[in-house]
């Protein structure tokens, strides 16, 4: 019963809020009704007994990749009203399409309830092993099998962040950046001299 | 009781909340960018859903990629847009033809 009501609490409110992100006005308001959504679809996914793709989905969506949006809707200086001029133009053509995807996937959903393709079961080969936890299952699937594509995953990660580096990275004329050969090459007795001054004379700099 | 019909119906209205967020707003990027999230979302819950219904962790694995891409081009697309801005001033859509594409 509790897990009927949770699901269908977390899939009206994941539903709202997408409503809520692509209807808002306020980019913003954007965001954090995103940040809602992946929320609730953690929610979903820990139902089904998936928490490690749950909480990794809060600590990159959430964590990361909506607070990545925040600093651009917040750093950029928009006229937000004049981006939304073409929102009533566009909505009969959006609706359209929109009507056409639900009803092509309503068909095919239909179709798999009426008995799916028969394409073969899982051969039970990556089934999750009894008594672990989906974590360590997951782990050891990844770490094993996996290892290759997890490690392309990383290098793809890194790629994207020298790119956003290069793209957004600019060097600005009056910055006075660490010149480090000019450090090096510089001698203590450039810098600095003894002196013994006399009595009451001062010191010429 | 919940079956995977439950779920599969969730992340099919998601993916066409998305596509129509795209057509909605057109002209603003960011927006855009968060439709594509929750499309990639959608397609992470039918992964995920799937997984757990054929006691299959592949499918959880791949959500995992489809994470990682996704949070790729997130970075990237807004890199993109931070430059595109500074040269622009604006990030209407509509008239990004400098290339003559």
């Amino acid at each position: 019963m509790i897990q009927t009501l949770a699901f269908y609490l977390f899939a009206v409110l994941l539903i709202a809020s997408a409503v809520f992100v692509i209807l808002s006005r306020n980019p913003v308001h954007s965001v954090l009704w995103l940040i809602v959504a992946f929320f609730n679809a953690a929610g979903l996914m820990v139902l089904v007994g998936a928490e490690f793709i749950a909480m990794l989905l809060v600590i990159v969506y959430v964590g990361a990749v909506a607070v990545l949006f925040l600093f651009v809707v917040m750093m950029l200086d928009i006229d937000f009203a004049e981006l939304r001029a073409g929102f009533i133009k566009n909505f009969p053509l959006g609706i359209a399409i929109a009507l056409v995807l639900l009803a092509e996937l309503v068909l095919g959903l239909g179709a798999y309830q009426a008995g799916a393709l028969q394409l073969g079961a899982a051969d039970g080969a990556s089934a999750a092993a009894l008594g672990v936890s989906n974590t360590a299952a997951i782990g050891a699937l990844l770490y094993t099998r996996y290892l290759f594509l997890f490690e392309a995953a990383g290098m793809l990660l890194l790629v994207a962040m020298i790119g956003a580096i290069v793209l957004t990275h600019r060097q600005r004329g009056d910055s006075r950046g660490q010149n480090v050969s000019r450090q090096n090459q510089r001698r203590p007795g450039d810098a600095t001299r003894n002196e013994r001054p006399e009595v009451g004379k001062g010191v010429v700099l | 009781m919940i079956g995977i019909e439950h779920y599969v119906v969730v992340s099919s209205i998601l993916f066409v909340l998305g596509v129509l967020g795209i057509f909605l707003n057109r002209k603003n990027v960011i927006v855009i960018l968060m439709a594509i999230e929750l499309i990639l979302l959608s397609v992470n819950i039918n992964f995920v859903a799937f997984s757990a219904f054929l006691d299959d962790l592949v499918g959880q694995v791949f959500a995992m990629f489809v994470l990682t891409v996704a949070a790729a081009e997130a970075a990237i697309g807004l890199a993109i847009l931070v430059t595109y801005f500074r040269g622009r001033g604006s990030i209407a859509v509509d008239d990004v033809n400098r290339m003559r594409g």
